[in-house]
């Protein structure tokens, strides 16, 4: 018997047995078998893609599809479209942005929509602060890049700023940081640099074994 | 922590999660646990310039370097390492296949004995997982809760107030919770009963797939049981409905099907599984399928009492230590497919011909 999606012959026979419609049973070669067993979960893309498909039964017409899948997150950049295709988002904003168009969509695969587990045991920053962090980043990125590092540091020390990283008891605390460890010194060129890492445990394994067999 | 970017040191032995105890472990091999998070103030993964790759691995590095009690995790720059390392990661399920084959700063954190593994910059910028041997879910989320508390103290995680735990996908969102229960099922397997009991389970929301294939004619005797649904739901009850509903439900079909088989054909069962220890122990050169298909039926022989030489912790061990990162890994260098199949039946061979398997070799 040959594999189902190649010319080799079948060595793996498995039984998926999600989905609907009952089991299925799948004639694999050995290299098809390992990417189908080896990931962890079903295919984030299929059940978006299938809610999708579910919400256009449901009344979304196709030129409504086609002006969501043009809509963009002003922050990362990504849009709906891309996300339909990859199956990911592009940052945490995309979830604000996106908010009524991924709506039916989790009702879909999670039938809810309100988070019912563990909260941080502080708040994270505000959405809208969490997007200018994105931003700032790439900014200075940008003007890493174009050798401007007068305004690269200028931003660096905004993000600095921005970004809060508070103690476990500052319960509550929204956004306008009081700690500036956030961000590597050593992302602007010519400043201390964080290299020595790459090295640091390299020594450790001197003394490791060789081989057993 | 350490920096390590050698892991022979890992190959000498194996995970706890293989030890075969705990709770159900003559049918339940695994429980394991974990949780998406990922950084507030960057992009998801795909939108991450290189530059954010780097500082998310930095922040998160630098976080776990100081955290108490993790003095002696080995820290692993996955980029760094060579395919067969990556791949030895892989098998060893401390990483995932899609973090092994990405590109870019990446890495992951274990535990000496492989109970955690924290990966940094795969579909999330933190994937924290915590696996156990047997069925043993509430200490294993007791554990993983921890950690992720005190990861939160010095990092700011993307939260949502109504969505909760913010992950680059959707199927993820809320807890970021994956619970997932890996199952010896030859008994439902023989019976023909595996796809009939699954059918009963479907309106649960719960995925369940098979995990290794076997050979020819044979379907594969390992079932991963995992929750669908991450939100809406609190965590004790994600735990609840796979830890105390789901699973306890599919261990007693399959002591049924053992019985079943016992008591109808003790001679023929007691004939197969000793067959399939005969291969396994005398062949010259044997294939990793050949391998799983008897080596599955030789882990129920041992369950049931029909083979009394051999312990259940080397069976399970050999699971892992006969896939061809380990073999490569165990005798230090690149072997063919051939050569893996001559130097996999020779390790067989090795393992199981000793007065009680001889465990102490493989630990």
């Amino acid at each position: 018997m040959k594999c189902q999606y190649c010319d080799k012959p079948a060595t793996f026979h498995i039984t998926e047995v999600i989905g609907e419609g009952g089991p299925k049973v799948l004639h694999l070669c050995e290299q098809h078998a390992r990417n189908v067993l080896q990931k962890e979960e079903p295919s984030p893309i299929a059940s978006i893609a299938g809610a999708l498909a579910k919400q256009l039964q449901l009344g979304q017409t196709k030129e409504e599809l086609r002006q969501l899948d043009q809509k963009a997150c002003p922050v990362c950049g990504i849009t709906f479209f891309e996300f339909r295709n990859s199956g990911r988002l592009g940052c945490p904003m995309d979830y604000t942005h996106f908010e009524s168009d991924l709506s039916p969509l989790l009702v879909n695969i999670h039938d809810s929509l309100e988070h019912a587990g563990k909260r941080p045991r502080r708040a994270a920053a505000t959405a809208e602060t969490q997007g200018d962090l994105i931003r700032l980043r790439k900014q200075m990125e940008e003007a890493v890049v174009r050798e401007d590092y007068e305004l690269a540091s200028e931003l660096r020390d905004r993000i600095n700023a921005m970004q809060n990283t508070p103690g476990p008891s500052s319960r509550g605390l929204v956004s306008g940081g009081e700690d500036v460890s956030g961000v590597s010194r050593s992302d602007i060129p010519g400043s201390d640099s964080e290299a020595d890492d790459a090295d640091a445990g390299d020594g450790g394994n001197d003394d490791a074994p060789g081989e057993v067999a | 922590m350490r920096e390590v970017a050698d892991l022979s040191i890992l190959a000498q032995g194996s995970g706890e999660w293989l030890r075969g105890t705990g709770p159900e472990s003559d049918i339940v091999i695994s429980s394991r646990i974990r949780l998406a998070r990922n950084l507030a103030g960057f992009p998801f993964i795909r939108k991450c310039s290189p530059e954010d790759r780097g500082q998310i691995e930095r922040q998160v590095r630098q976080r776990l370097q100081t955290l108490p009690g993790w003095d002696d995790i080995q820290y692993v720059d996955i980029d760094a390492l060579s395919e067969v390392d990556r791949q030895f990661l892989v098998e060893r399920q401390l990483i995932s296949r899609e973090i092994a084959e990405s590109e870019g700063s990446r890495a992951v954190a274990i535990d000496p004995k492989e109970q955690y593994s924290v990966m940094i910059n795969e579909e999330d910028h933190l994937r924290i997982q915590v696996m156990h041997s047997g069925l043993d879910l509430d200490s294993a989320w007791e554990q993983i809760d921890q950690l992720d508390d005190a990861i939160e103290g010095e990092v700011l995680y993307a939260f949502h107030p109504r969505f909760g735990y913010l992950t680059a996908c959707p199927t993820n969102v809320g807890t970021g919770l994956r619970v997932s229960v890996m199952l010896h099922l030859p008994g439902l397997v023989i019976t023909q009963q595996i796809e009939k009991v699954f059918r009963s389970m479907q309106r649960i929301n719960v995925t369940v797939r098979g995990l290794y294939g076997e050979g020819s004619q044979y379907t594969g005797d390992f079932y991963q049981v995992s929750n669908q649904v991450t939100l809406g739901r609190s965590e004790p009850t994600l735990l609840k409905m796979v830890g105390d509903e789901v699973v306890p439900r599919i261990i007693d079909y399959e002591r049924k099907a053992r019985d079943f088989l016992v008591e109808k054909g003790h001679q023929d069962l007691h004939d197969d599984v000793s067959r399939a220890l005969g291969i396994l122990s005398t062949a010259r050169k044997i294939t990793s399928e050949e391998t799983m298909h008897y080596l599955s039926k030789v882990r129920m022989g041992v369950n049931l009492g029909l083979i009394e030489n051999v312990a259940v912790d080397t069976i399970n061990k050999l699971f892992i230590h006969t896939q061809p990162a380990h073999l490569q890994k165990l005798h230090g260098r690149v072997l063919t497919t051939s050569d893996r199949n001559v130097q996999r039946a020779s390790y067989l061979q090795r393992h199981l011909l000793g007065p009680k398997g001889r465990p102490d070799e493989l630990n």
